[in-house]
């Protein structure tokens, strides 16, 4: 509702039955409004720098990389990243293959690594396509992926989150976590993105 | 075979499906809560990893505890086994979480 310009909005449907849950909750004693708020704030504050860290180090360290393609969640642990109940599962891009991630159930996303979902990522359009058609939707997104790499479309479907591990572009020898971690966006540990110099 | 995550619950069921192992996906159309997409249901695939064992999701929407906790796999398939007017290389796959109570040996 960032449109209304300060104009009267009935409310959704959703909207509505949102107040009511919480406010029932809060009057039952079940939750608090600080708690509702502390939870809005910490979801807020995850940002996808959470992720672009672990891919940096991923890139700087092998012996870490190795570690993170074994186990994502205890990789995460290991740099104090806090990611409770997540089972990662780290998916690497080789020259020959490119990873992309979608949840055609419903929009299951790393969000303690990556923060909130993009819409289109929620959308029908993606999550409808991006099974049946990966190529047609990752040139839509401006990566066209060469006919001699296999595409590896993951489907979220349960328990497991995904996170795609990037090829560290050339000519960032030398470059250290930090610098590293600036080229790490959202969209390149989604799979609809590549990491540019 | 050793799973991706160790998970510790009350009970749990054995994995039946070893990694490379060929599986086809249950067809059928229960009502309720369903983590298997409509779109895969009747297709072969392959082992590609054993996750570790979770509470049954169809379970745990009815409020019941989900135990035993079911082994969940990623299984592999080709895109060009899944769609027959697939547009790509015959090494493009899909890969997707099952339930072990989904598959059957293919």
């Amino acid at each position: 509702m960032s449109e209304d310009k300060g104009r009267y909005q009935p409310l959704s449907y959703y909207q509505l039955m949102e107040i009511s849950l919480r406010e029932l909750l809060v009057e039952k004693g079940v939750v608090t409004d600080e708690a509702v708020n502390a939870e809005v704030q910490a979801m807020r504050s995850r940002t996808p720098e959470r992720g672009a860290q672990v891919v940096a180090k991923a890139w700087a360290d092998p012996a870490y990389k190795e570690r993170l393609l074994k186990n994502g969640t205890a990789a995460c642990e290991e740099i104090g990243l806090e990611i409770p109940a997540l089972k990662l599962v780290a998916v690497e891009n080789t020259p020959q293959v490119h990873n992309v991630i979608v949840c055609t159930l419903c929009s299951c996303y790393p969000r303690v690594l990556l923060g909130i979902p993009p819409d289109w990522y929620k959308s029908r359009n993606y999550r409808s396509r991006m099974v049946r058609e990966p190529r047609t939707v990752l040139e839509e997104f401006g990566v066209r992926v060469a006919e001699n790499v296999a595409i590896r479309v993951h489907d979220s479907t349960a328990d497991m989150r995904y996170l795609v591990l990037p090829m560290r572009p050339k000519g960032t020898e030398g470059w250290d976590e930090a610098k590293l971690a600036t080229l790490v966006t959202r969209d390149s540990m989604i799979g609809v993105a590549l990491p540019k110099v | 075979m050793q799973p991706q995550f160790v998970t510790r619950y009350a009970a749990a069921l054995s994995p039946e499906f070893r990694t490379g192992e060929k599986v086809r996906v249950r067809k059928t159309a229960p009502l309720g809560h369903i983590r298997t997409p409509f779109y895969i249901r009747g297709h072969v695939g392959e082992i590609e990893r054993l996750c570790g064992a979770f509470p049954n999701p169809e379970e745990l929407a009815q409020m019941r505890d989900g135990l035993p906790a079911v082994p969940l796999y990623r299984v592999r398939f080709r895109q060009k086994d899944v769609w027959p007017d697939y547009r790509g290389p015959d090494a493009d796959v899909v890969e997707i979480e099952i339930f072990q109570h989904w598959l059957e040996k293919a």
